[in-house]
């Protein structure tokens, strides 16, 4: 943590009255104690002028400052400052999105403490923490306590809660920015109001990247005052040049194995983002088979074992690695080393994440970070360009969140607030409204979720004995006490796909090597070989829900691992690309092999151009594809590509798929697309839309996440599921039943409601078809250029129970009955 | 309807999953598991949409109603316990009565509801075959208690079992979900077979056979 003698501003809650901009040298002394001061003065730094805002401001803050720029520092200052003149008792909780960021902080933190002389007792609490140590916490909490959401979701729902939280005077929420984008952040900030009620005078400080709106994330917070750091100077990025052009098609960024492996030569540590655990492992692989010096160089991401991930993050603090091929893993604020060179992999699908992984090359804030940019594919090379022109504009996404607080986590609050101790309606209502995202929470809504918890909400009223919460002498509570132990295996809000541990098959318990998506480990067969961890390995079976595997050394792996999540282009983005693309006369910032390549697609198809809607029609083997170029975002081709193969179906196409990316839509069938204009009428894909909310997978999905959040299925726990697999059901029922004899059902609601907030966004789409554009729907001979990434495109939506299916399943029996030499 | 040859008798597998035995005149199913829903709330566990009951008979009925069987047989598990069965929800009791009043109804005791109404019979020899809830080794038995589902081209759908001594049917509940023809269970009772999967249309596909490689 570095300091410089650098200029702020210091503004209040509205950004155009900027005011107090001051060199640090002429700040008032004696803010900090004396002691604090002479550490910074031993250390020869100086405080950053926002570190010394914070400390001097009263109430809730919100601290908007770069990467590198003290800002955990910053947030902890007021709470080391108080805790010198003593304090008993819990004084500050640290929550931040990541366990890593928690153990990171912990380390960071010692040392100021140690060198000033504090005694002050710093705890982390996260899954990983021992049953023992959880135990003594409750009892004896430390000073300073850093945790998770999840954990502290599950400390709130403990009986001692009150006396825990009880003298509780800062809660620090780092990466606040991060955390507001998904439900976990709803979560935390219920959990917040809780604290706020447990300990009356409680100040809150949120640390959050550079963010396009700072006032909404303030409002997110519940209200606070924001205090924006110097961004300091521009970034120096670029796009890496590569010997040779990037291919058509694909992701990962293999063929710049060897441009990259000269840059890291050149730089001291360099961190190489990905943007999946895949492309992660796949560059990996590459990067060592070109690592001539074998220079150490590490793989670091999500799905890989604890002690593996460890064992690169403690080779990193000692200085002893070169480079880190890493996923979103270390995108939050970890600090470890000198970085300074950081290479994005990949288009970076998004400008703020890009600028917060160029923050992370050069920790030190008065010094321009150093990033290249290496385009996968040739499309890619298009979103680069204008993403590295957004960042020179210092353009960001506006993205965040303006939603409405949940009403699934909502659910979840309220049953795990029973858990702690009975509660009044009335007060949990009070409570819950002063949580930013639920200000505006209708009583009606809070009710129907306090009558799903109790009893279900059925139309049917079926379970008046068996409640869950009873209502006593005005309070709710838990009908049988007993029902808090699977209330608190089942908190959060992170509803991933099912993860099966890989170790190495041995005879008694091989070294773990990672883990995979249950449905990955499902399409596997003995001798299937697949990377993990930058090795390739054979499948040798399952055992007791642990996927077993041997070494494969040697061998090309067959297949690729974990589908892995999709991050979403920001709309801004995807409009800068369109702009890019339908404007040659920009296209000089672009190298000349994507140059050709946009020519050769003009040649074969089109250009799709923003005043028309550009489609095409191609074969390849045995399935016809119709691509669309909507450029509309991923969530309006969604839906689109719901409704449009519902339609398909009924004009007996047998559509069997289709992906959707931020430009285009993709969709595969047994029949090609005659007529692209009738298809997309408007009024017929109106109609599409009252009743395609049926059945399809993507609100099956959306349910099962919202139904787990709520507490209506239990969450899959490791070891749960041994035997008796007969016995669990999909909750793809639950919704069917849902949907036949209780339509108006709460969590169909908030299902409808989600979807038509993320996934269905139908006015975009209204929008895109109503502008009179004119349809341009070209034959195309083979794959065309800009449609050839999409066919690799992961988060394929699979068309259930139509003909198209019923047609490949007929094929698939009478080849199997054949080849078994049966009739 | 797919025709499935057992033990030497012909029978009818329904794309619902039930049964019919034409030579019998009598339509089969097995773990219907009632009262679902209710016994997770009664054991403190979710509140579950408490409609699966009513759902199960409204799809029993169509098929008695479709087929007019003068038998019909249910081979365990047709309670999720026996509580479930004691404590019947008015209208279900009502509408397994009227059932009651137009045809033989005969339970079969299953594991999850030993005792039943008070009417199970352990097994129930017909002829060349034994009906009961769980397969035994010599067989030949029709029987349940597996939930069998077998997949095609990636989808899972309930599935009849169908080797040389067992015939395994399909759970016929609307909560229940299912157990996978290719696991180690399935395979080692069935060994060389097939499946028949339910739904529309009707598939067949081998079991066992290492030839035909699992499907996935």
């Amino acid at each position: 943590m570095r300091a410089s003698a650098r200029c702020v501003a210091l503004v209040p809650a509205r950004r155009s009255h900027t005011f107090a901009v001051m060199p640090d040298n002429l700040h008032p002394p004696g803010l900090l104690p004396p002691r604090f001061a002479q550490w910074f003065k031993d250390r020869g730094w100086q405080p950053h002028a926002h570190q010394l805002a914070l400390l001097e401001t009263r109430g809730d803050t919100l601290l908007i400052a770069p990467t590198g720029g003290g800002k955990t520092l910053a947030g902890f200052l007021p709470s080391l400052v108080d805790l010198a003149q003593g304090h008993t008792g819990l004084h500050t909780l640290y929550v931040s999105p990541l366990k890593a960021l928690s153990k990171d902080i912990a380390r960071n933190l010692s040392q100021p403490v140690d060198e000033i002389g504090l005694e002050i007792r710093i705890e982390d609490r996260t899954g990983d923490t021992s049953a023992t140590m959880r135990k003594r916490q409750r009892v004896d909490p430390p000073q300073i306590l850093l945790t998770t959401p999840e954990s502290l979701a599950l400390l709130l729902s403990y009986p001692e809660a009150p006396k825990i939280f009880g003298t509780l005077k800062r809660v620090i929420l780092d990466e606040i920015h991060a955390l507001a984008e998904s439900k976990r952040g709803d979560q935390l900030m219920l959990g917040l109001s809780r604290l706020r009620a447990l300990a009356p005078d409680l100040s809150v400080a949120g640390l959050s990247a550079t963010v396009e709106a700072p006032e909404a994330l303030a409002a997110f917070m519940g209200g606070a005052r924001v205090i924006e750091a110097d961004p300091g100077p521009a970034p120096d990025i670029a796009m890496l040049p590569t010997a040779s052009p990037p291919p058509w098609a694909g992701g990962g960024g293999r063929y710049a194995a060897r441009d990259v492996m000269a840059a890291i030569e050149r730089a001291r540590l360099s961190l190489i983002f990905l943007n999946t655990r895949a492309q992660a492992e796949l560059f990996f692989q590459a990067l060592w088979e070109v690592n001539d010096k074998a220079l150490p160089i590490g793989l670091h991401h999500g799905s890989l074992a604890r002690e593996a991930r460890h064992r690169v993050e403690e080779a990193m603090v000692a200085g002893t690695l070169r480079a880190v091929v890493c996923t979103g893993s270390l995108d939050l604020g970890l600090d470890w080393g000198d970085v300074d060179l950081v290479l994005q992999v990949g288009a970076p699908k998004n400008v703020k994440r890009l600028v917060q992984r160029i923050g992370r090359a050069n920790h030190r804030y008065d010094q321009p970070s150093k990033a290249r940019i290496v385009a996968a594919n040739r499309f890619e090379v298009v979103e680069c360009a204008a993403a590295l022109a957004a960042v020179r504009e210092g353009d960001l996404d506006g993205g965040g969140r303006r939603w409405a607080g949940p009403l699934d986590v909502l659910c979840q609050h309220i049953l795990l607030t029973a858990c702690a101790a009975p509660f009044a309606a009335d007060a949990l209502y009070a409570e819950v409204a002063r949580a930013g995202p639920y200000a505006d929470l209708p009583r009606a809504d809070f009710d129907a979720c306090l009558s799903f918890c109790a009893t279900g909400g059925y139309a049917l009223r079926a379970y008046d004995r068996w409640q869950r919460l009873l209502e006593r002498d005005g309070l709710w509570q838990l009908r049988d006490p007993r029902t808090a132990r699977d209330l608190r295996m089942n908190i959060g809000t992170i509803t991933d796909t099912e993860k099966l541990k890989v170790r190495r098959k041995a005879r008694r318990g091989g070294t773990p090597l990672g883990e995979v998506e249950e449905g990955f480990a499902a399409s596997l067969t003995q001798g299937d070989t697949f990377l993990i961890g930058g090795q390739v390995v054979r499948y040798e079976g399952l055992r007791e829900m642990v996927v077993e595997v041997s070494d494969a050394r040697g061998r090309e792996p067959r297949i690729a691992v974990f589908s892995g999540l999709k991050m979403a282009t920001s709309l801004e983005l995807s409009q800068r690309v369109q702009r890019l693309i339908s404007t040659p006369a920009d296209w000089d910032q672009l190298p000349p092999a994507t140059r050709d390549w946009m020519a050769l697609q003009d040649r074969i198809s089109t250009l799709p151009r923003p005043d028309t809607l550009t489609c095409e029609t191609f074969a390849r083997g045995d399935r016809w594809y119709f691509c669309l170029y909507g450029f509309a975002g991923r969530n309006a081709h969604q839906t689109l590509g719901l409704l449009l193969t519902h339609r398909m179906e009924q004009a007996g196409l047998g559509p069997l798929g289709f992906v959707a990316t931020d430009y285009a839509l993709l969709i595969w069938s047994l029949d090609p697309v005659e007529d692209a204009a009738a298809l997309l009428s408007p009024e017929g894909l109106r109609d599409g839309l009252r009743d395609w909310l049926g059945g399809n997978a993507v609100m099956k999905r959306a349910f099962r996440a919202i139904a787990t959040i709520a507490g209506l299925i239990q969450r899959n726990l490791p070891g749960q599921r041994k035997s008796g697999r007969q016995a669990t059901f999909s909750s793809d029922i639950l919704y069917d039943t849902l949907r036949r004899y209780d339509p108006d059902h709460l969590l169909l609601r908030i299902t409808r409601h989600e979807a038509q907030r993320g996934l269905v966004d139908f006015d975009r789409i209204e929008e895109m078809l109503a502008q009179g554009h004119e349809i341009v729907h070209i034959r195309a001979p083979h794959v065309t250029p800009l449609a050839a990434p999409l066919l690799l495109e992961h988060g394929q939506v699979g068309i259930r129970g139509g003909q198209g299916e019923a047609r490949l399943m007929e094929q698939e029996a009478e080849a199997m009955m054949r080849e078994a030499g049966l009739e | 309807m797919t025709p499935i040859q057992f033990a030497g008798a012909l029978f009818h597998a329904q794309p619902s999953g039930a049964l019919y035995w034409p030579a019998q005149d009598m339509l089969i199913v097995a773990d219907l598991h009632l009262g679902k829903s209710g016994r997770i709330a009664r054991r403190g566990g979710a509140l579950l949409p408490p409609f699966e009951s009513l759902d199960t008979l409204h799809r029993l009925e169509a098929e008695v109603a479709r087929l007019a069987p003068a038998r019909l047989i249910s081979l365990g598990d047709a309670f999720d316990d026996d509580t479930a069965a004691r404590e019947l929800p008015p209208e279900v009791a009502e509408r397994l009565a009227a059932l009651a009043g137009r045809l033989e109804l005969i339970w079969i005791a299953g594991n999850h509801d030993p005792q039943g109404l008070g009417q199970s019979c352990e097994a129930l020899p017909i002829g060349p075959v034994t009906l009961r809830h769980i397969a035994e080794a010599e067989g030949p038995d029709i029987s349940g208690h597996y939930h069998p589902k077998a997949r095609l081209a990636r989808r899972a759908r309930p599935a009849f079992a169908v080797g040389q001594t067992h015939l395994i049917l399909p759970a016929f509940g609307t909560y229940t979900g299912g157990l996978d023809c290719d696991g180690p269970e399935l395979r080692a009772l069935i060994g060389l077979g097939r499946a028949v999967l339910t739904g529309t249309p009707m598939l067949t596909r081998p079991l066992g056979y290492s030839a035909a490689r699992q499907s996935r």
